[in-house]
């Protein structure tokens, strides 16, 4: 990663002359490894062309494109810039992102994922085998034969589950150390009890062994385990992509000398330049320069601010107009960016109350088994006085109630919900969220960067002189602003055309002035224009001796917006709408959306605290929010949103992240929660019913083999063709 | 049934030798980008020689 941000070694030409020195550097230098995002990507001729344009580059060593991640990783010589990389990508045609190498971590999730299928695919193997040696006994192999069949059998069987049934094993001891049941603790007891029986039973050439259900039981449970793995991976390399997104780097002046270093070797009162458009990557105080800043993210305030000289700024900030020189007062940890992260733990406390459907399910099921295999051995061990019979039929118990429909029921569901839902751009980070997102009856929205995309819009367009919204065009579309770009857009859309304006100038932090008959026009702030301000987002606009005229903005909605609300309010939730923004700006937005309940000014622990006491009250609240000021809030919620505009740390709170721009699917996402819990829920149903058929038989100890490995069949499919049907 | 003595070891090691070619295939990275392999198998870039 370093190396990637190093200066090109042959800066002047002289340096070049010295091709020894070069390869020696070359030697020391680890290569560049860049990966680059293609989102367009979408053929095999994208692929050729990109890599073979990519290899045709003298200084690339290999290059490689995944198109299902839609991802390029290049190997290259050390000097190369990941920021040449992408140029050479954008010249092709298609749209290309840095990706921070090392936020990308997928070899540590991969290496799980594959430690699973390897298991699982032991288990297959080993399944089908004892299955087919299984099925000669049912079909009435005897005496030697059948004795021969089931140590075969135990020869398969006894390395297969030792190897694929580690995973439960682990879980059920490190749930028993602890004192808790959980769903492994009855599958291991009965994998376990299944092979010792069985191998006691072969032993003494008895007729039933259960080694093919212990198997099955394995693959079954680890196929349900696989299903439930996959679908986080998925969301979880979809979340890392995000985060890879925005590459920690800043400019750092040492000596008048601007370098490009990573945001974790920044030092305090290290000197660094922000550019306009940029973010402050620390917590500082502005040495030089005069600028406005961008603080909706961390306050939800619309409304730019005046950056002047010797001014606190914080990490998260934007930087709109002018460049900036801050000197580092605080860095990682310690700023203030990083301090919001101990009100989430705080608040996120609270989440882990929540037990999962599964786990409930558990709760209810795992004693119940154990006490009726318990009794099934007594009862027959006082009938009979023969530990055999009596251990033979407790383990049949056991396997014939075995959670197999239970381990399937919820991955299968969820795996099924996650994909429809990640098709409509959403991403279900946590196991559990589709679950308590069913649940939800209030939602509280943020304003600003979640309802409104941040970006204003003019509003009084309509209302303003002609001549005068032609001279602030003029002024405007010299400008990278939020406000003037939103003046140059209004103007060019009603088709007007600038008026000649010499001499333009940006004042960084005030706004643009130029010269028209001799007579200076200003576009900018209040003060420096000398108006009146206005309680709304306004600039103004002065030419001459002339009154001030003021431009007002609103933000613009996030597409969906609407939609989104008034599809939650006739689900029958209360909606409600809290912002740190001023009041009149949210309670424009309220009246705009219909919302009767909204809350202005509100600071990042107020809205955790009101998201608190709303649950106190009973409420199970979705929280969706974007920025800093948020993130506690959403860490409070019962379950929470945030669009993948947010910041990272509001992304890593919240469970679900909207993928695209638009609002709509949240609406969809809870009639899609609802009805995988009620498909979860007729799951757990099949299963019991299954059980009540089955159990007595095995009770009276009637069942065989044959009959254990058909219910344990015929229940997993049922289970899995249920969560199918999921809409 | 001297015949079992052939047929189920011979049974055992064909199993076998699918899974150890589905391990071999996990390990060497073939699920990794299944989009993509099912596409480049149809682009002739590299057919007259293997790519360097």
């Amino acid at each position: 990663m370093t190396a990637t941000l190093r200066p090109t070694p042959s800066a002047c030409p002289a340096c070049a002359a010295a091709p020894a020195a070069e390869t020696l550097a070359a030697r020391a230098l680890p290569d560049a490894r860049i990966a680059l995002s293609l989102p367009t990507i979408h053929c095999g001729a994208c692929i050729s062309k990109i890599e073979s344009a990519l290899d045709a580059h003298p200084q690339v060593r290999s290059a490689r494109v995944n198109l299902t991640l839609k991802r390029a990783s290049i190997d290259a010589a050390p000097e190369v810039t990941a920021e040449e990389m992408r140029a050479l990508v954008e010249g092709l045609g298609y749209e290309a992102h840095e990706l921070d190498a090392g936020t990308l971590s997928a070899t540590a999730t991969d290496r799980a994922g594959r430690e699973l299928l390897m298991r699982l695919a032991v288990a297959g193997f080993a399944s089908m085998n004892v299955m087919l040696l299984s099925v000669s006994v049912w079909s009435g192999a005897e005496a030697a034969t059948r004795d021969l069949f089931h140590w075969i059998s135990a020869a398969i069987a006894l390395p297969a589950i030792a190897f694929s049934g580690v995973p439960f094993f682990r879980n059920a001891w490190s749930a028993l150390r602890h004192g808790r049941l959980n769903m492994d603790v009855p599958i291991t007891l009965a994998i376990l009890l299944a092979v010792v029986t069985s191998l006691w039973e072969t032993s003494l050439s008895g007729e039933h062994a259960y080694f093919d259900a212990a198997i099955a039981l394995t693959f079954f449970l680890l196929a349900g385990r696989y299903l439930d793995h996959r679908t986080r991976a998925i969301a979880r390399s979809a979340a890392e992509e995000l985060t890879a997104l925005e590459v920690p780097r800043a400019t750092r002046l040492r000596d008048g000398v601007e370098e490009v270093v990573g945001i974790a070797d920044l030092a305090v009162g290290d000197l660094i330049l922000v550019r306009p458009g940029g973010r402050m990557p620390v917590d500082g105080e502005i040495v030089s320069g005069t600028s406005e800043l961008d603080r909706s993210l961390l306050t939800g305030e619309t409304l730019p601010v005046f950056a002047g000289e010797g001014q606190a700024v914080s990490a998260g900030e934007v930087n709109l107009t002018g460049p900036l020189t801050i000197r580092a007062t605080a860095v990682g940890a310690e700023t203030s960016l990083h301090r919001m992260a101990d009100l989430v733990a705080i608040a996120e406390s609270g989440r882990s109350r929540y037990t999962s459907l599964a786990d409930k399910a558990a709760k209810l099921y795992a004693p119940g088994v154990h006490i009726l295999s318990g009794l099934s051995f007594v009862g027959w061990y006082l009938y009979t006085w023969d530990l055999r019979t009596a251990l033979n039929i407790a383990a049949a118990v056991l396997i014939i109630t075995c959670p197999c429909a239970l381990g399937l029921a919820v991955p299968a569901v969820t795996t099924a919900a996650s994909g429809r839902l990640f098709r409509r751009g959403m991403l279900i980070k946590h196991e559990t969220a589709l679950e308590r997102l069913a649940q939800v009856d209030t939602v509280v929205f943020d304003k600003t960067g979640t309802l409104t995309t941040g970006t204003p819009r003019l509003t009084n367009g309509a209302s303003l002189p002609r001549d005068a919204l032609e001279l602030a065009l003029a002024l405007s579309q010299a400008s990278a602003h939020p406000l003037a770009q939103a003046i140059t857009r209004a103007a060019r859309d009603a088709g007007l055309a600038a008026t000649q304006v010499t001499d333009i100038t940006e004042v960084p932090g005030y706004g643009t002035k130029g010269m028209i008959d001799g007579q200076e026009v200003r576009l900018g702030r209040a003060s420096w224009v000398s108006a009146t301000p206005r309680a709304e987002t306004a600039t103004y606009l002065k030419m001459g001796k002339a009154p001030p005229v003021a431009f007002t903005f609103a933000d613009a909605l996030r597409p969906g917006a609407e939609e989104a609300v008034t599809t939650l309010v006739k689900q029958g939730k209360r909606v409600i709408l809290m912002s740190g923004d001023t009041t009149p700006a949210v309670k424009a937005l309220a009246e705009r959306l219909g919302i009767a309940e909204w809350l202005a000014e509100a600071l990042p622990a107020d809205k955790a605290a009101r998201v608190a006491t709303l649950t106190d009250k009973g409420a199970h609240v979705l929280m969706v929010g974007d920025g800093l000021n948020d993130t506690a809030a959403l860490a409070a919620a019962h379950v929470s949103i945030s669009p993948a505009s947010a910041l990272d740390a509001a992304r890593v709170a919240s469970d679900i992240v909207l993928l695209g721009n638009d609002l709509t699917p949240i609406g969809a996402a809870c009639e899609t929660a609802k009805s995988a819990t009620r498909r979860i829920r007729e799951n757990f149903r099949i299963a019991t019913v299954y059980n009540i058929v089955a159990v007595p038989l095995a009770v009276a100890g009637l069942c065989s083999p044959l009959i254990a490995a058909l219910a344990m069949s015929l229940s997993s499919i049922t289970v899995s063709l249920n969560a199918l049907r999921l809409r | 049934m001297n015949i079992l003595a052939y047929l189920i070891p011979i049974s055992l090691i064909l199993g076998g030798v699918g899974l150890v070619a589905f391990v071999y295939t996990v390990r060497s990275n073939q699920y990794d980008d299944p989009e993509g392999d099912a596409r480049r198998i149809l682009s002739n870039d590299w057919d007259d020689r293997p790519k360097p």
